[in-house]
């Protein structure tokens, strides 16, 4: 059974439409990543997935609730956490844990049970305004789970945030989607999305270029890649007009060659390479979002 | 100072370039620096009068005569008094006055003419409002010279035919304080109540915090009564301090019910911080929703009697003061602090109050968004 499911959703801004003819189904108890570049229309459709916009065409339900009737059921049911901090800077951490905890009607031992999952004991008396970015948005995840929702939906959670305190975020996620939540996650780390979201969808200029598994994905754009081992930028500088290639990357093994034809590839390589072992391998998600964003824009053209 | 060098003057044009780029984007701001002298022009050009006539004036007279006539044409004639249809009793006069439907009460003692036909030069009381001294000054003024004009047309001993005994009821002395020390508690309620909670909604949108609130399941009317309540107390506070201030620093003198005051205030105060709250939810941004609390403050101070006599503005600006809150509640605070007037002789001035916080909070719930759309 699916979570979300949306149908030919629209929202414009001044006339201008921001999300366009969106259709998905999320199912219950998976992580799907919602991706795209900036403006691509991640968040309007996040903030019309929580009740905080109202879309202007097509419909969609969430948990089995209209997106726009059920607003207020759904309401109770739907944890959120924005891009930009949105808690109260001037209150402590306690505070805005008190304030979330009585709009929802939990008691005193959820409150102590979040402090301490989310290690926020010794900032209780903090002003959220003086955390950390990190810890800011450990203390925005924390209220956005505290009434126990059934979906998470998470606006670039992992923005400007250490390693650390990634990791620690992936561990609370997965530990919401092993008791049966859903989550939804928009994000431009792919690694993140690699490692542990099982599908995702991405989006340009407000439409849906591409939706599934991560292999799937990549599968099905047709692409092939060659890494020139240890190779260097002015490998990459050359590799740039080959023929075949459509894009080259510099990586921390080498350079990267993607594009639609191995065998082209491989004579590019041994033309470039300086002598240097070149190997193929999988192409990698940023490269395929790169080939479909240039593929959506031709086709509009 | 060191003279603007050409790279200085080409920054200063990039400044002032951007400044009017920004206030043409910002029409409502602009809108108003253009409306607020229309509206001090308006205001202070055509309402208000610091020499008010055609005052309100009961007449208590038990034998008309012509003589009496002759004394009320003339006292008509100065402008400053607007009679009453019918003549009213003693104590109907002293509850009009009390309710502050009227500002004079002029009353012909019993046998009147009988005494001024036998030339034993008998004495006219006018009763004043003179809770504020400054309305009833030159009234007053324009009636001492009268018993001298009026010689030669009434019967009677040639130099004065009749005195004139003032009474200024409720503030004897003309103390100005008096009269405006309570009225402060109005003011200073319509200012901060109207001022903070203009920016309680436009806050959490400025600062993102409206993201958070409306994702959970709080309603509108949680979010307006919740923003609310926190003010009331407040207003409360300020309300003490003024009172302390009138009782200790000024010697105001207290005669009707702090209790009354202070339950009839609870409707005023919602009033005005529901008027707040509607300002919160037109405006965009903290500095509009001030720019609108003070498009709210300046007509309240203006026209509610408080600076300027009531009875002296035009009609139209008297049914604009009728509108606002403040004009019914310095009656009230007036009324009861000063004039000893009772809850049933003040309760007529809460249903404004009541109708008005009712369609502020009406707008407010209606206006306020419960997306961000």
């Amino acid at each position: 059974m699916n979570a979300i499911e949306v149908t030919a959703l629209g929202k414009s801004f001044a006339g201008q439409w921001v999300v366009r003819d969106l259709s998905l189904s999320i199912r219950r108890g998976e992580i799907f990543a919602f991706l795209g570049p900036n403006g691509s229309g991640k968040t309007t459709t996040m903030r019309m997935l929580s009740g905080l916009l109202t879309p202007d065409a097509g419909q969609g339900v969430c948990l089995g609730l209209d997106l726009v009737r059920d607003r207020q059921a759904l309401r109770e049911r739907i944890g959120y956490v924005s891009q930009h901090f949105s808690l109260y800077e001037d209150l402590t951490v306690r505070e805005n844990l008190d304030f979330v905890l009585r709009i929802h009607g939990k008691t005193r031992g959820d409150w102590e049970k979040s402090v301490q999952r989310f290690d926020l004991q010794p900032f209780v008396n903090r002003l959220a305004g003086q955390l950390s970015g990190g810890w800011k948005q450990r203390l925005a995840l924390a209220c956005a789970l505290i009434h126990r929702p059934d979906v998470l939906l998470l606006d670039e959670p992992t923005s400007g945030i250490d390693p650390e305190a990634r990791r620690f975020f992936w561990r609370v996620i997965q530990e919401e989607v092993s008791s049966g939540c859903t989550v939804m996650i928009s994000t431009h780390y792919l690694d993140e999305v690699q490692q542990y979201c099982d599908r995702l969808a991405y989006l340009m200029q407000g439409r849906l270029l591409v939706m599934g598994t991560v292999d799937e994905i990549i599968s099905a754009s047709g692409l092939v890649a060659i890494q020139i081992l240890r190779a260097g930028f002015e490998v990459a500088k050359k590799a740039e007009y080959q023929p075949g290639v459509e894009h080259v990357a510099q990586t921390t093994s080498g350079v990267l060659l993607t594009g639609r034809d191995l065998e082209r590839l491989e004579v590019c390589a041994e033309r470039i390479a300086q002598g240097l072992p070149a190997e193929a391998v999988a192409p990698r998600l940023e490269e395929v979002f790169l080939h479909l964003a240039r593929s959506g824009e031709r086709r509009r053209a | 100072m060191r003279p603007l060098s050409l790279a200085g003057m080409r920054r200063l044009l990039a400044m002032i370039a951007k400044e009017f780029i920004q206030m043409r984007r910002d029409r409502l701001t602009f809108a108003m620096m253009l409306g607020i002298p229309v509206i001090q022009l308006t205001l202070f050009g055509f309402a208000i009068n610091t020499d008010p006539k055609h005052l309100s004036t009961a007449i208590v007279i038990h034998e008309p005569s012509a003589w009496s006539r002759t004394i009320l044409d003339a006292v008509a004639r100065t402008g400053y008094f607007d009679f009453l249809d019918k003549p009213v009793s003693h104590e109907q006069a002293d509850l009009l006055l009390r309710r502050g439907e009227v500002q004079f009460v002029i009353e012909f003692p019993d046998q009147f003419s009988k005494k001024l036909v036998r030339g034993e030069h008998p004495s006219l009381l006018v009763i004043a409002d003179a809770t504020d001294p400054v309305t009833i000054g030159n009234a007053l003024t324009s009636l001492a010279a009268m018993p001298k004009q009026l010689t030669g047309r009434l019967p009677g001993r040639a130099d004065a035919p009749f005195s004139i005994i003032i009474h200024r009821r409720y503030n004897p002395e003309g103390i100005t304080q008096y009269n405006i020390v309570p009225a402060l508690m109005g003011v200073i309620l319509t200012m901060t109540m109207v001022l903070v909670t203009s920016v309680a909604i436009t806050r959490e949108h400025e600062r993102g915090t409206m993201e958070y609130l409306l994702v959970t399941p709080v309603r509108p009317i949680e979010v307006m009564v919740g923003k609310l309540v926190p003010y009331i107390l407040v207003g409360y506070l300020q309300v003490a301090l003024v009172l302390l201030a009138a009782i200790f620093l000024f010697h105001v003198p207290i005669r009707g019910s702090v209790g009354l005051v202070l339950l009839l205030m609870l409707p005023f105060i919602a009033a005005n911080l529901a008027m707040g709250i509607t300002f919160s939810t037109m405006a965009r941004n903290q500095m509009q929703a001030m720019q609108m609390s003070f498009f709210f403050f300046l007509p309240s101070i203006l026209l509610s009697g408080f600076m300027f006599p009531f009875r002296g503005m035009p009609d139209w600006a008297q049914w604009l003061g009728e509108g606002l809150p403040l004009t019914h509640f310095l009656r009230i605070v007036r009324g009861v602090l000063l004039k000893q007037a009772q809850a049933s002789e003040v309760l007529v001035e809460l249903w404004p109050i009541l109708i008005f916080f009712l369609l502020a909070m009406a707008v407010a719930v209606i206006r306020y968004r419960r997306t961000l759309d």
